[in-house]
């Protein structure tokens, strides 16, 4: 069974390009533009794995993921936020809100195939 | 009777000694400095030793008594163990055992000397170096255990992805620390409180296990201690039970074996009691069928409470009888220890799933064929030394035997990485012997299977070890006597596969029951994948073709009223099971499907063990005859025309 990531970002680049680093690695994507989005699509459908940005309008990374992890559908799902900065306090804040790992930004298309493939196992 | 005849329990008590004194050996040949092993051999030589005497088996107490003798120099330090000396005391248990055979007080025939010359030879060898370390010299590692965040499932971690990355790192003795779980009142299920304790080889760098808990670092326990070279990795224990510190092995071995009640039961007993419980399963069903008719609500709620009853039994009748493999592979340890010294190649015999149960009628007669597989492999699959150096395999040829249960059936896998079956060779021999006009096209995997025709060999010469070809087709007869399949899957060059499948028991299964015409059939349920009507256009649309689609797969399947020449019409709304074993899948269409049901399993008469369709005979509740449907037949009738079809497609 093919493995789902729900992928948000507010830039339509970098969507396009985490897409494609995931899909040619055998994922299927799906793509929300925003945290709102995000949720909306997370309702109906569960997914295997969330990668979101932290910085969006109409709601931000961490609303959003504080939100998901009431869905009982994404129970147990791994959120992956991507921060611009190392910063432990941006790293902590979202922890708490109930992320599971991260990617620093810029990455290689190799570097989120990796975290994926460590985060789900396959 | 055993119990009024103590030699004969002594017999089968000293054998059983033996055979834990051969494993040790098998054991201590791969770590000689472990003393536990070499306290284990001489415990063993000497309740033999002991016994022995006080049976009248003078021949066998005096020859142990030498052995025991020679290996307590060994044990106080005095000597050495080396793999020569391994081998000497192997073939000293294989004189014990004769010895054993032989009548009590029979002299020895002098066939010991030899062995015993053998002994002193390789311990004099040993005696002279220096006692230590030997070559193997054991490289540090790490012991690594660890402890998650109770959240942290909740918050996305998957503790099994983060183990399988250790694996991948290496990691080993990997064992579950349980103590932190609370009871289940208490229990949630979104909570990890599960730890895990491990060892990793030297080779894995701190940053890269690290790495693996890079996401977790802050929110866990991680504990992990590079362990100095020559430290064994200590299994893990929770706190309150501590583990036997290496000094007194001696006291630990005996207690678990107290610890361990178990009753020694004559086979035959057994087989009686399972044929009682396969009568009270029929005459069960038969009290079932008069309660469900009557209006007596008392009578059908005791016929159920008694149908409950007999399938309980039924299923702890099949427990009892129920053997781990782990007694089977390890007869081959010996074996392919043998085959490695006497082929002059390396060969490493690597186990999986031990603990898998099966029948043990089941496992006695699959020994000779997996002695056969076996066989084959050591001598004709895997290279010698120089040829897998050349083909930069390492010199070292692995073979594998697993086990697992899957279905209601046991799944044995016998693997090597040699050189797989040398096709031509099949081909050119199929042609020779006639089986295959020259020319012809097959497949390859059709090629293989010619393998099982009686009378193929394609060893150039018959070793003493392979026999005279009369192998392969015997061993798959004696596996379809079992009711199993075998297949056989062959890379050249990289090595062949043999797969044996078996159904777990062979009195009594779960059946479903259904209905062609006038007669009934019934289907192992283990092997049932799905039912489903089968819809009115493909019924009529597919005169000619049989092949449905199901999710994406095109499926064969068989008209069984066709097939079995039921009279009368056909039932609207044909319905169609659909069967499996391995990757083949088949439908057979049938006018009802009555239901499940226990089915005691009768074997069919020698007049009619000709019909390959069937695996045997059932009766029913109503006391009518139901005939049990041998899905590899039916497997294998499908697959032929489903692969024309295809073609023509």
């Amino acid at each position: 069974m093919t493995a789902s990531i729900l992928t948000v970002d507010d830039s339509a680049s970098v969507r396009m390009a985490i897409r494609i680093a995931l899909s040619g690695a055998g994922y299927r994507v799906t793509e929300a533009s925003d945290g709102a989005d995000g949720l909306n699509k997370a309702r109906g459908e569960r997914f295997d794995m969330v990668v979101t940005d932290l910085n969006m309008p109409n709601m931000d990374g961490l609303t959003m993921i504080r939100e998901m992890r009431r869905l009982p559908n994404q129970a147990g799902v791994p959120i992956i936020f991507v921060t611009t900065e190392s910063d432990d306090g941006i790293k902590a804040q979202a922890k708490a809100a109930g992320a599971t790992g991260w990617l620093v930004k810029p990455f290689q298309s190799e570097q989120i195939v990796r975290v994926a493939r460590k985060v789900l196992g396959r | 009777m055993m119990q009024d005849d103590p030699v004969a329990a002594f017999r089968v008590e000293a054998g059983e000694v033996l055979d834990e004194v051969e494993q040790a050996l098998l054991d201590l040949g791969s770590r000689l400095d472990d003393a536990t092993l070499v306290n284990a051999v001489f415990r063993g030589l000497h309740t033999v030793k002991g016994s022995g005497a006080m049976f009248g088996f003078d021949a066998l107490a005096g020859f142990t008594h030498h052995c025991e003798t020679a290996f307590d120099k060994v044990r106080k330090g005095k000597a050495r163990a080396s793999g020569e000396l391994v081998s000497a005391v192997l073939a000293a248990c294989d004189h014990m055992r004769g010895l054993l055979r032989a009548e009590a007080g029979t002299a020895d025939d002098g066939a010991g000397a030899p062995i015993l010359e053998r002994l002193a030879r390789s311990l004099e060898a040993g005696e002279d170096a220096p006692a230590g370390a030997t070559g193997d010299a054991r490289a540090g590692g790490w012991h690594l255990r660890f402890r998650l965040a109770p959240d942290a499932m909740a918050n996305g971690v998957n503790p099994l992805a983060l183990l399988a990355e250790l694996r991948e790192l290496g990691a080993g003795a990997i064992t579950a620390l349980t103590d932190a779980i609370p009871p289940l009142s208490e229990l949630d299920v979104g909570e990890c409180r599960i730890g895990w304790a491990m060892s990793l080889p030297a080779a894995a760098t701190r940053e890269a296990i690290e790495d693996v808990f890079l996401f977790v670092l802050d929110d866990m326990e991680l504990d992990l201690t590079p362990l100095e070279e020559g430290d064994a990795a200590r299994p893990d224990v929770p706190a309150g039970n501590d583990a036997a510190p290496p000094g007194t092995p001696v006291a630990a071995r005996p207690a678990e074996r107290i610890a361990e009640e178990t009753v020694r039961v004559p086979a035959g007993r057994l087989d009686e009691l399972m044929n009682r419980v396969g009568e009270l399963v029929i005459a069960q069903s038969r009290l079932s069928q008069i309660a469900g008719h009557g209006e007596d609500l008392a009578l059908r709620s005791v016929s159920e409470e008694i149908e409950r009853l007999a399938g309980e039994l039924r299923t702890t009748m099949m427990v009892l009888r129920m053997v781990p493999v782990a007694n089977l592979f390890g007869r081959f340890r010996r074996l392919v220890h043998d085959l490695g010294r006497e082929t002059g190649k390396q060969i490493a015999l690597v186990t999986d799933g031990e603990g898998t149960e099966v029948d043990k009628t089941v496992a006695e007669a699959l020994f000779d064929p997996l002695v056969h597989i076996v066989r084959n492999a050591c001598d004709h699959g895997i290279e010698d030394d120089d040829s897998r150096r050349a083909a930069g395999k390492p010199e070292t040829g692995t073979l594998r035997l697993s086990a697992r249960q899957a279905s209601g059936q046991v799944e044995l896998t016998i693997s090597d990485d040699g050189r797989g079956i040398d096709l031509a060779r099949v081909r050119a021999k199929a042609e020779a012997n006639g089986l295959l006009a020259p020319g012809a096209v097959l497949p390859d995997h059709e090629l293989v299977q010619l393998i099982f025709q009686p009378g193929f060999s394609t060893a150039a010469a018959v070793t003493s070890l392979s026999g005279r070809g009369v192998g392969m087709d015997v061993v798959r007869r004696k596996i379809e006597a079992l009711r199993g399949t075998i297949d056989i899957d062959s890379r050249p060059g990289q090595g062949t596969t043999f797969t044996l499948r078996i159904p777990l028991t062979l009195a009594i299964i779960e059946g479903l029951l259904v209905r062609v015409g006038g007669g009934h059939y019934v289907l192992p349920l283990g092997a049932v994948e799905e039912c489903l009507e089968l819809p009115a256009e493909t019924d009529q649309r597919s005169r000619g073709r049989s092949l449905i689609t199901l999710r994406d797969r095109l499926v064969p399947f068989l008209r069984l009223r066709e097939m079995f020449g039921a009279d009368g019409t056909a039932d609207p709304y044909q319905k169609m099971v659909v069967v499996g074993a391995g990757n083949s899948k088949v439908g057979l269409v049938v006018d009802q499907i009555v239901g499940s049901q226990q089915t005691v399993i009768k074997s069919m008469s020698p007049l009619h063990r000709e019909a390959a369709a069937f695996a045997g005979a059932t009766i029913l509740g109503d006391g009518s005859v139901a005939l049990i449907l041998d899905i590899g037949h039916l497997l294998a009738v499908a697959q032929p025309r489903e692969e024309r079809l295809r073609a023509v497609g």
